[in-house]
């Protein structure tokens, strides 16, 4: 059989990468909910959580603990396998970007090169885009299988916003393209370690990118969907238990792989400054290459956290004023001009 | 009008310019504000390892004090009740029997003290106004307590133990 | 590697089937959608067998994610109680009848004289974005810019509505 002439080697290596990456933004995710009643705390002038452990960095687990053995509410009136099957795509979805975020250079141990990115696939962005699309499900599923007026009306805040800030982020994301040439992350990431980053050519597209972020991570201040004050929660109203885990730590993974993104595609990936001249081996050169990137991502979580607690939330005609008449024009003209400046260059 | 402050404001309705609509400015200027308290002192006081200070004229809770002997101070002469504004004060008054002189300074000596913690409003003059010595107001506050009654404090509350009783 | 290609093809396939039945039959208009979603899915990977990623990844964002969502959109909008139904009428069911068998016979008319190509090898990265790119902008760049005006032009019809409201 062909199936025993698979490169095993591949395989193995392939599956622990993609553990390493589970397990890796799992644990991001649980040290975000840390970090942002961290920086909230201290926004507010506070301490925020100290008692468990040291600077209370046992908490995300207290927590998780805790949402594991409270008790599970299944709603008599909702349709039960929707109900379940909502926090799971959410879930499933988040994790899922991760696989083709470059997270560093290939790696020579014992003669093998060994990438740091699961699947450099040549339509990167694309899947990305696909999988975001998708996220939506879990949310619309959820509230409307609750059955609650609440939920229904945050699923349907969801979908719309979702919809509609989908709409200039590929506009943005095009006016990148235009500019790279190419859809594989890795190409765009290799690109910006031979040159500059690419927020100097493209700061009105990243700009865009960022607000349509945040909407799509269902974020403050695009948080409608789970408006505490308007809709008690929203469509994870009627959750409990793990379910609800999920749907919190879904936004969590979403936060942290969109930041990987927008390092990656604007602030040069794993790419740090002079990394080429330092004189250092390759191998090393792709661990600082990672930390880089890591860095950057940790930097760009703390600034969704930053902007949560300062932005109030937006009403929700004022949002859909923002993604239709200001953020989708900005980003066709942006797109314009990018062709424009391309076109010019390449004449 | 004459304005009490010269801080009052007229409130701006004037239109919004371009740069306003933007509102970029006011969101950087927003987040600036919050970033430079991530730096500032908290005002959290962490309470069980860290208590704040009183001030040093705190007034608490009451305690009625004994001699050095142990014997109660106390000769319920009233004289706090009457002081005291919030009306919190009760007592009832009893001779001394021979063979009590152990117990208590004066011949006459008060039977029930009561002290209604939820009325009181730790003023002080009960302290200022008596005549032995007997009252005082420490450097604690009330704990919480489930029921109404649970505030009434009584002599058992607020003697303070006996010197003597607890050498033995 | 026949073999593995086969194993998924069959998968894909019934998985399509099932899913498309599911459609049709489920009571409850939202599992239909689901099941379309799973649908659309299966198609994905069948294009991805055929080596057009950039086609199966288009196809999910566009089908799967854009129009399915403003389906369940308007689904979760409209009260589909049962009773609220309204009486299905006899002549509907003839006029389905007759429709689908017409459909039927068109079907089978054009099937029997399509011949069935082996999948040939050579050509077969045509699906890849570089190679799409290179058909859509030299062969069929007038349709494609004809499209995409139309496309552009409705967007800016959308912006243009939501501009008058005020």
């Amino acid at each position: 059989m062909t199936l025993l002439s698979i490169d095993w080697f591949f395989l193995i290596e392939k599956l622990l990468l993609i553990s390493v990456v589970l397990v890796l933004s799992l644990v991001v995710a649980m040290y975000a909910t840390w970090g942002e009643r961290k920086v909230a705390a201290w926004i507010q002038d506070r301490l925020g959580p100290n008692r468990a452990g040291p600077a209370g960095l046992l908490q995300p687990l207290a927590d998780g603990g805790k949402l594991f053995f409270k008790e599970e509410i299944i709603p008599t009136n909702s349709n039960r396998f929707l109900f379940i099957l909502g926090p799971s795509i959410a879930m499933v979805v988040a994790c899922m970007t991760s696989a083709v975020i470059p997270w560093g250079d290939t790696l020579t141990i014992a003669g093998r090169e060994i990438s740091l990115q699961v699947a450099d696939v040549n339509i990167g962005i694309l899947y990305i885009f696909a999988v975001v699309s998708m996220g939506v499900y879990g949310i619309m599923l959820g509230g409307w299988a609750s059955n609650n007026k609440y939920s229904l009306l945050a699923s349907v805040r969801a979908a719309s916003q979702i919809i509609s800030y989908e709409l200039p982020m590929g506009l943005a994301l095009i006016a990148l393209l235009m500019l790279t040439g190419t859809l594989s992350l890795k190409e765009i990431v290799e690109q910006q370690r031979h040159g500059l980053w690419n927020i100097c050519y493209q700061p009105l597209g990243f700009f865009i990118f960022l607000v349509c972020a945040f909407a799509e991570c269902n974020r403050a201040p695009f948080d409608l969907p789970e408006a505490e004050n308007e809709l008690n929660g929203g469509y994870h109203l009627e959750y409990s238990s793990m379910k609800l885990g999920f749907f919190l730590f879904a936004e969590y993974i979403n936060m942290f792989i969109s930041s990987a993104l927008m390092a990656t595609m604007y602030f040069g990936g794993y790419a740090f400054p002079w990394m080429d001249k330092l004189g250092l081996s390759p191998n090393m050169v792709t661990i600082l290459g990672f930390v880089a990137l890591f860095i950057k991502t940790l930097l760009f979580i703390f600034f969704f956290m930053w902007v949560r607690w300062t932005v109030p939330r937006f009403r929700y005609d004022q949002l859909m004023r923002l993604g239709w008449r200001v953020l989708i024009p900005l980003a066709l003209v942006n797109m314009l001009g990018t062709g424009a400046v391309e076109l010019f260059k390449h004449h | 009008m004459q304005a009490l402050t010269n801080r009052a404001k007229q409130v701006d309705r004037r239109p919004m310019t371009f740069a306003e609509k933007l509102y970029i400015p006011a969101i950087a200027k927003g987040m600036g504000i919050t970033f430079k308290h991530i730096f500032q002192r908290k005002a959290t006081v962490s309470y069980p390892d860290q208590k704040r200070e009183f001030s040093p004229v705190f007034r608490g809770l009451h305690i009625l004090n004994r001699d050095e002997e142990g014997r109660e101070r106390c000769t319920a002469c009233g004289l706090c009740a009457v002081a005291c504004p919030a009306e919190a004060i009760t007592m009832e008054a009893a001779e001394r029997k021979p063979g009590e002189e152990h117990l208590y300074r004066e011949e006459k000596y008060a039977a029930r003290y009561e002290i209604n913690m939820l009325r009181c409003i730790f003023c002080g003059f009960c302290e200022e106004a008596c005549p032995k010595d007997a009252i005082y107001l420490s450097e604690t506050f009330a704990p919480a307590n489930y029921q109404r009654k649970g505030f009434i404090y009584g002599k058992d509350d607020l003697l303070i133990p006996d010197p003597k009783a607890q050498n033995k | 590697m026949g073999s593995i290609q086969q194993i998924i093809f069959m998968v894909l396939s019934v998985i399509a089937l099932a899913s498309a039945l599911g459609v049709v039959l489920s009571k409850n208009p939202v599992t239909s959608v689901l099941c379309l979603i799973v649908t659309f899915f299966a198609i994905a990977g069948h294009y991805v067998m055929m080596n057009a990623q950039f086609l199966a990844v288009v196809h999910i964002i566009v089908y799967a994610g854009a129009i399915m969502v403003l389906f369940l959109y308007v689904l979760m909008l409209m009260n589909l109680n049962a009773e609220l139904e309204p009486q299905k009428r006899n002549w509907l069911k003839y006029a389905g009848a007759i429709s689908g068998g017409a459909l039927l016979v068109v079907l089978v008319a054009a099937l029997r004289d399509a011949s069935m190509p082996a999948m040939s090898t050579a050509n077969n990265d045509i699906g890849l974005v570089h190679n799409l790119g290179m058909v859509l902008f030299r062969q069929y760049v007038v349709p494609f810019e004809v499209s995409s005006i139309l496309f552009l032009s409705a967007m800016i019809g959308a912006v243009v509505i939501g501009r008058k409201e005020d």
